[in-house]
């Protein structure tokens, strides 16, 4: 299935309606799987009415793979319900930590990524793809932290995770952009040297700076349209490893249908671009 | 305890506003402006949750008090799930408690309704016991009859503040202001189709539905609603929650069910 998937958006509630219509070519729609962990109601009936037309993605923010402690039994059998119902094309997850002692903080927390680390991030995700039945893509993180303690560089933990689980890649090339901008690496780099073979899905998004903070900082805020940096990279990353699945995330100062459409055409066309070229 | 888990425990600590001592484990993390991304995001991420779930206390005190008192209850009380739906299952009583809210004494009360939404919102779906279902029962088998809640049919009474009319005048757009009279009233909310609907209902209506749910026929279900209102409608108050999509199905004494077989 994931060979017909182009581009795809973030589904939004306010867009339920244009995004069930919308009938542009290869167009998919990715959830947070936790908003619709629901016994019945009008969320469930709007997925499965927009299932019924696109393919769908699961993008879970909430397993805490990176938590030293197995995933949640409950939490992953809610999952896979949802998942047996709505027969995603991807299901996805973050190589980070949410969950911890009894309660759930809505962010993506660092860890310092040793080999104690690996073998317990290892261990997580190949509980949750058990559990799920399904393969997972895990996504790179934004960074805002130096010093965390770091063993393992992220690319080699993210390959040396996907060697020993299975399990794909997701590379988010904005959280790339903005680590980068942070951490103060070259983007370019990183996403040269991404393991390409694992890559089952890319996501773009926007970011802002939060002047509180500092004057260079970034942060991953997916509160305006990409940044053209963000796609010259995305041009980059394609040009190297091919078109892959790609989804542009909104989830502040969303705007209209169309607008986010737009974004999204963009993103089709630049992974039609290489193929057309080669063809 | 592994070194990850330290690192967990020290960093979740760290995350907690106006966190003091903290673990020289991440001291040098948390001493980083960008420490403050996290702290920030965490917060944001419980204040969205709780202007979103209760959008009535939002609009009667505005999204300033709002978020700055969802604030002080998130530094308090994170959230136990995943699913931010189900988050601010104590704000209502934390409202009640709030001392920057005691002029508005029924903030937690109108809470609590924004919960019975939430809850009618996501439960399960089930069909809607119609009127139709009706003509063909004599009054004696309708008194030996159930009537089984909706799924996702919720209900309350307050005796003493009139909570459905504030709540339901700051539950959407509209006008909020009008008279009203400062009286005990209760609020049914349902999901027959496809959207939360909510009508007013008295006490002896919530008397009836607490029985209903209780499993009780219904001739001891409307003894009780009288009991509440010797003057009850009755006819008027079992068409009024029929109409609403109260219950899902009608229950004959003789019907298998598992639950209610002796044996």
């Amino acid at each position: 299935m994931s060979a017909t998937l182009t581009a795809g958006l973030g589904l939004k509630p306010q867009h339920y309606a244009e995004a069930r219509d919308c009938p542009a070519e290869g167009l998919w729609f990715e959830v947070h799987p936790e908003n619709y962990l629901v016994a019945g109601g009008p969320r469930l009936a709007w997925l499965e009415a927009i299932r019924a037309r696109h393919p769908v993605s699961l993008h879970g923010v909430a397993l805490s793979l990176a938590a030293d402690a197995p995933p949640d039994r409950s939490h992953l059998a809610r999952l896979r319900a949802l998942a047996d119902r709505v027969e995603p094309a991807l299901v996805s997850e973050h190589l980070a930590w949410s969950a911890w002692g009894g309660a759930y903080r809505p962010d993506l927390l660092p860890f310092p990524r040793t080999t104690e680390a690996l073998n317990r991030v290892a261990a997580n995700v190949s509980a949750a793809q058990d559990a799920l039945g399904r393969r997972l893509a895990i996504e790179n993180p934004s960074h805002y932290l130096r010093h965390v303690g770091h063993e393992w560089d992220e690319i080699d933990f993210l390959a040396e995770l996907s060697r020993r689980t299975g399990c794909g890649l997701l590379l988010d090339v904005n959280n790339v952009f903005v680590s980068a901008a942070n951490l103060g690496f070259p983007a370019e780099a990183y996403v040269d040297a991404f393991p390409c073979a694992a890559v089952m899905e890319i996501h773009l998004a926007g970011h802002s700076r939060d002047p509180a903070l500092g004057e260079r900082l970034l942060v991953d805020s997916h509160d305006a349209p990409v940044d053209e940096a963000v796609w010259a990279l995305h041009r980059r990353l394609v040009a190297r490893i091919g078109p892959r699945p790609t989804l542009v995330e909104r989830d502040d100062n969303v705007p209209a249908f169309g607008e986010l459409l737009a974004e999204r055409d963009r993103a089709h066309a630049a992974l039609r671009g290489p193929r057309e070229r080669a063809a | 305890m592994t070194a990850l888990a330290r690192f967990q425990d020290a960093f979740a600590a760290a995350l907690a506003p106006g966190a003091q001592d903290v673990d020289p484990l991440v001291a040098s993390l948390v001493a980083q402006p960008a420490f403050a991304v996290y702290r920030n995001t965490v917060a944001k991420g419980c204040i969205d949750a709780l202007q979103a779930n209760f959008p009535a206390v939002t609009r009667l005190v505005g999204e300033e008090w709002m978020r700055a008192a969802a604030a002080v209850f998130a530094a308090r009380v994170l959230p136990r799930s995943p699913s931010m739906l189900e988050y601010g299952e104590e704000f209502p009583d934390f409202l009640d408690g709030f001392e920057p809210a005691a002029s508005l004494p029924y903030l937690g009360a109108v809470a609590r309704l924004d919960r019975l939404w939430t809850a009618a919102h996501v439960s399960a779906d089930g069909p809607v016991l119609s009127r139709e279902a009706f003509p063909g029962l004599d009054p004696e088998s309708l008194g030996e009859a159930r009537l089984v809640p909706h799924p996702a049919a919720r209900w309350a009474w307050h005796p003493e503040l009139p909570i459905f009319t504030l709540w339901s005048r700051n539950r959407e757009e509209g006008d909020a202001d009008g008279d009203f009279d400062w009286r005990g009233e209760g609020a049914l909310v349902t999901r027959p189709a496809d959207a939360v609907r909510w009508m007013g209902v008295d006490e002896a209506a919530c008397a009836f539905l607490d029985a209903c749910a209780r499993g009780q026929p219904v001739a001891g279900a409307l003894d009780l609603a009288l009991e509440c209102d010797p003057n009850a409608n009755l006819v008027r108050l079992l068409a009024d929650l029929i109409d609403a999509g109260a219950f899902c199905r009608i229950a004959m004494p003789t019907d298998t069910d598992p639950d209610r077989r002796p044996n």
